[in-house]
């Protein structure tokens, strides 16, 4: 079987689940209980001075009758005791030494104060620091959270200031809510920062209440905006840990986050640079159990896979995510349908006619036979038709081989290479009531 | 022993009940929303199947609705009564990933009760065109006609003979199918368009009405019972599977009378009606004798299974000859393959078609017809579709010759 066991910036971990620094990881019950169902870490929900929350917190999407496809949330930091957090930590470490137990932290902008709770926090024996730099909603309206992880400046100081007494690794939690996250990661390693942990939450507005024109989630009518996060933001988390992962300026140690439900999410954030893994709506929805499904289909896939280790399968995509400009320009392809497989749907010609390149022909419902059929010479190739069919592996997108040596647009640009030649029917497609 | 009206209640409930909100949201967001799509084929009415089930998945069903009633205005009186296994789920795409068809019959029956039970109106008169229309039979290829006559403007006389409107609506559809109350309730949204409706009014020549009319419209179905043509017929507990189900349609449950054993004659769609009634009136024995083999039955297959699943008998290759009875019922002599014998029974429901109607249609241009007078007997979903053709035609022809 597959070894999960993680070395993260130095800290151990029997696998690299954590769960995210959230309502699951509140108190010493919850946490504890997801150790115990076998998960490999939790950041706990954010310390500082206690807050106080509103009650009507988290807003949904679903799309169609799948629940909670985006989660946002109002909740600010914990609402607990300092002192009680801590001395919950410092319980889990003792039961669970095994487990890894980051203390999450967030306090206001000066040196004191963070020099107090980062003591305070090694008390505990807690594993890492995170710092919580991502919050987007309230904590940010009072300086903290987001405000400070959307300034390159106040990030790399604050780290520096935890530097100066943290004796354990820090992990900077980054916020996607900025224009380019890399200039807050190079900040943040600038700082003195050991690792990085990314996305925090997006925001955003769930939705609108046409009853009553009450933006979601409703206090009392009103609504602020909130932390997107789930299912739905996991592409955008990609992109930003393989910026992150990519930029030489940053090199330390990443903790993927966002979206992340299943061993697939995971092994995809593994394989575009990350460490390790955070989890927290998954089990807002399903509870602690969903980790063993996390560790139980990464290690089959990697059994099977011939992977022995994280270490070999982490960053394994990274270099193959480039500029647009590097691609090759004369890697051409064309959809096939495999007529056996088809239920004659025709999703794929009304997706090709009306939203792409009109390179699908209808043929008569009656005669029997297909009903659509690829015109090759004005496929560009673009993956639409495979993306709606309903039907697994029946559209297909094959390379049509050519004659002609890879050639980039950089390369194009400059006057080297020559393109393969391209249909002259592209784009050429007119609609007649009768083609209807 | 009498059934309980309990009993009796359950055993003519809906056999296809409504879906929830939950299941119609999930059922709704399966529909793949195919292009050109042949479960609209496939309905004679050609309804947007894809566009109504999308707009129940948006929460739009008066949207739904609209575009289901649009094209048939029996849109729910078919939800619950058309054959569709044969006709839009049999042609469902879903059909051929291996997967159950989507509900379209359900879905379709989640839009137009949402309109019926709130009694939301969603069509309206045309302006006044200044033309007269006759409509012969208030059932359903009539009252479709009439509706899209109304939305065009025409004045629509509808002549019934019946008490009630709604033809075989309200007396013939299987209990369990469709209720008069609603077969009722959706007619009068039709009347409420300002359709005129004489009823027990017998037309018995249509030429008095081309006087009066600038069109007529003949949808009078079709006769009664054909009669078997054997010895002892007319005895009592001989009766046919029309009014045999119309008695049931019409009456509290329990004045219905059902013999202890009971035989049905024919094995079309109204035998099958006629065979699982009876058995769900409380017939410890309800049997089905048809003179041909299984393969040749003309009720859907899903008919069958139904009537099997109820516990009630089949007789193939049986052949009538003789109802046996001193005045009252009491045994079928049949032919078989083994020679004679006598099915002990107290009741024979003969269910072998209806015949044609003494009506005399006559050639005339101004003369449309639709339904099963011209069908020859089909389903209330080829009545509707007829029915909103012919008023397109005579639409037509009003406005170019009138």
């Amino acid at each position: 079987m597959a070894d999960l066991k993680t070395n993260f910036a130095g800290i151990e971990s029997p696998n690299p689940f954590w769960l995210a620094s959230g309502p699951p990881t509140n108190t010493y019950g919850q946490v504890a209980k997801a150790f115990d169902a076998g998960w490999g870490g939790a950041v706990w929900k954010t310390i500082g001075e206690p807050i106080i929350n509103v009650f009507s917190r988290y807003g949904s999407v679903d799309l169609g009758q799948n629940r909670m496809m985006g989660f946002n949330n109002i909740e600010l930091i914990s609402d607990r005791p300092i002192a009680d957090n801590l001395k919950e930590i410092a319980e889990v470490k003792r039961n669970y030494p095994r487990q890894t137990i980051i203390a999450s932290l967030m306090v206001e902008s000066n040196r004191e104060a963070w020099h107090d709770i980062v003591k305070r926090t090694e008390d505990t024996g807690a594993d890492g620091i995170e710092l919580n730099f991502g919050c987007p909603h309230g904590m940010s309206e009072r300086g903290m959270g987001s405000a400070v992880g959307q300034v390159p400046d106040y990030t790399c100081q604050i780290v520096e200031w935890v530097k100066e007494v943290a004796t354990v690794p820090v992990i900077v939690k980054l916020t996607p809510n900025v224009s380019d996250i890399t200039y807050i990661a190079r900040a943040a390693v600038k700082g003195g920062a050991d690792a990085l942990s990314l996305i925090n939450t997006i925001n955003s507005i769930v939705g609108v209440d046409l009853a009553t024109f009450e933006p979601q989630p409703s206090v009392a009518g009103k609504s602020s905006h909130g932390g997107y996060c789930g299912p739905a933001v996991k592409p955008i988390a990609l992109h930003l840990v393989s910026a992150v992962a990519g930029d030489p300026a940053v090199k330390i140690p990443i903790s993927g986050i966002g979206g992340i439900a299943t061993w697939r999410d995971a092994a995809e954030f593994i394989a575009l640079g990350a460490g390790t893994l955070q989890v927290c709506t998954a089990v807002m929805h399903y509870g602690f159990r969903i980790v063993e499904d996390l560790i139980d289909g990464l290690s089959n896939w990697m059994d099977e896979r011939g992977h022995r280790t994280l270490a070999e399968i982490r960053g394994r995509a990274l270099p193959r995510v480039t500029k647009w400009e590097e691609l090759d320009l004369n890697y051409h392809l064309l959809a096939h349908i495999d007529q056996d497989k088809c239920i004659k749907c025709e999703l794929c010609w009304t997706a090709c006619e009306d939203g792409a390149h009109q390179a699908i022909r209808r043929l008569p419902r009656d005669n029997g036979g297909p009903v659509v059929e690829i015109i090759e010479e004005a496929c560009v190739g673009c993956n639409l038709c495979a993306a709606v069919c309903p039907v697994q592996e029946c559209i297909t997108m094959r390379q049509v081989p050519n004659d002609y040596a890879p050639v980039t647009w950089k390369e194009y640009a400059a006057g080297e290479g020559k393109l393969a030649p391209r249909s002259a029917q592209f784009h050429t497609a007119t609609w007649s009531p009768s083609s209807k | 022993m009498p059934l309980s009206e309990t009993q009796l209640a359950a055993n003519f409930a809906d056999i296809a009940p409504p879906l929830t909100v939950d299941a119609a949201l999930l059922e709704a967001n399966k529909c793949l929303f195919c292009h050109d799509a042949p479960c609209t084929h496939a309905c004679p009415t050609h309804i947007d199947v894809p566009a109504f089930i999308k707009k129940i998945a948006t929460g739009n069903l008066r949207g739904s609705a609209r575009v289901i009633l649009d094209a048939n205005p029996f849109g729910h009186s078919c939800a619950r009564a058309c054959p569709v296994e044969v006709l839009c789920e049999g042609a469902c795409v879903l059909n051929d990933r291996d997967e159950a068809p989507i509900k379209i019959a359900l879905l379709q029956r989640h839009a137009t009760d949402y309109v019926l039970e709130r009694k939301i109106q969603l069509f309206a008169a045309g302006p006044n065109s200044g033309k007269r229309v006759a409509v012969i039979g208030a059932g359903p290829a009539g009252l479709a006609c009439a509706r899209d006559l109304r939305r065009r403007g025409h004045a629509v006389t509808v002549f019934e003979a019946k008490p009630q409107p709604g033809g075989l609506n309200t007396y013939g559809i299987a209990e369990y199918k469709l209720k008069a109350d609603v077969a009722l309730a959706e007619v009068q949204d039709i009347l409420d368009l300002g359709v005129e409706l004489k009823t027990g009014s017998t037309i018995t020549a249509i030429e008095p009405l081309l006087a009066q009319y600038d069109a007529v419209f003949v949808g009078i179905g079709l006769g009664s019972t054909k009669r078997l043509g054997i010895p002892g017929e007319e005895l009592r507990g001989v009766v046919d599977a029309l009014t045999f189900i119309e008695h049931l349609k019409t009456h509290p449950y329990r004045e219905t009378p059902v013999g202890r054993n009971v035989v049905v004659i024919g094995a079309g769609n109204t035998a099958i009606d006629a065979v699982t009634q009876a058995k769900r009136l409380g017939a410890a024995s309800a049997t089905i004798v048809y003179r041909r083999g299984e393969k040749d039955m003309s009720c859907y297959r899903y008919e069958y299974e139904l009537a099997k699943r109820d516990g009630c008998g089949f007789r193939f290759y049986t052949i009538p000859e003789r109802v046996m009875g001193n005045g009252v019922v009491d045994g079928l002599t049949v032919r078989t393959s083994s020679g004679s014998e006598t099915m002990p029974c107290d009741m024979v429901i003969v269910a072998i078609g209806q015949g044609e109607r003494a009506l005399t249609i006559p050639k005339d241009p101004r003369v449309f017809v639709g339904g099963d007078c011209a069908n020859g007997g089909a389903e209330i979903v080829n009545a509707a579709a007829e029915g909103v053709a012919a008023a397109k035609q005579i639409d037509d022809m009003v406005r170019t010759h009138g």
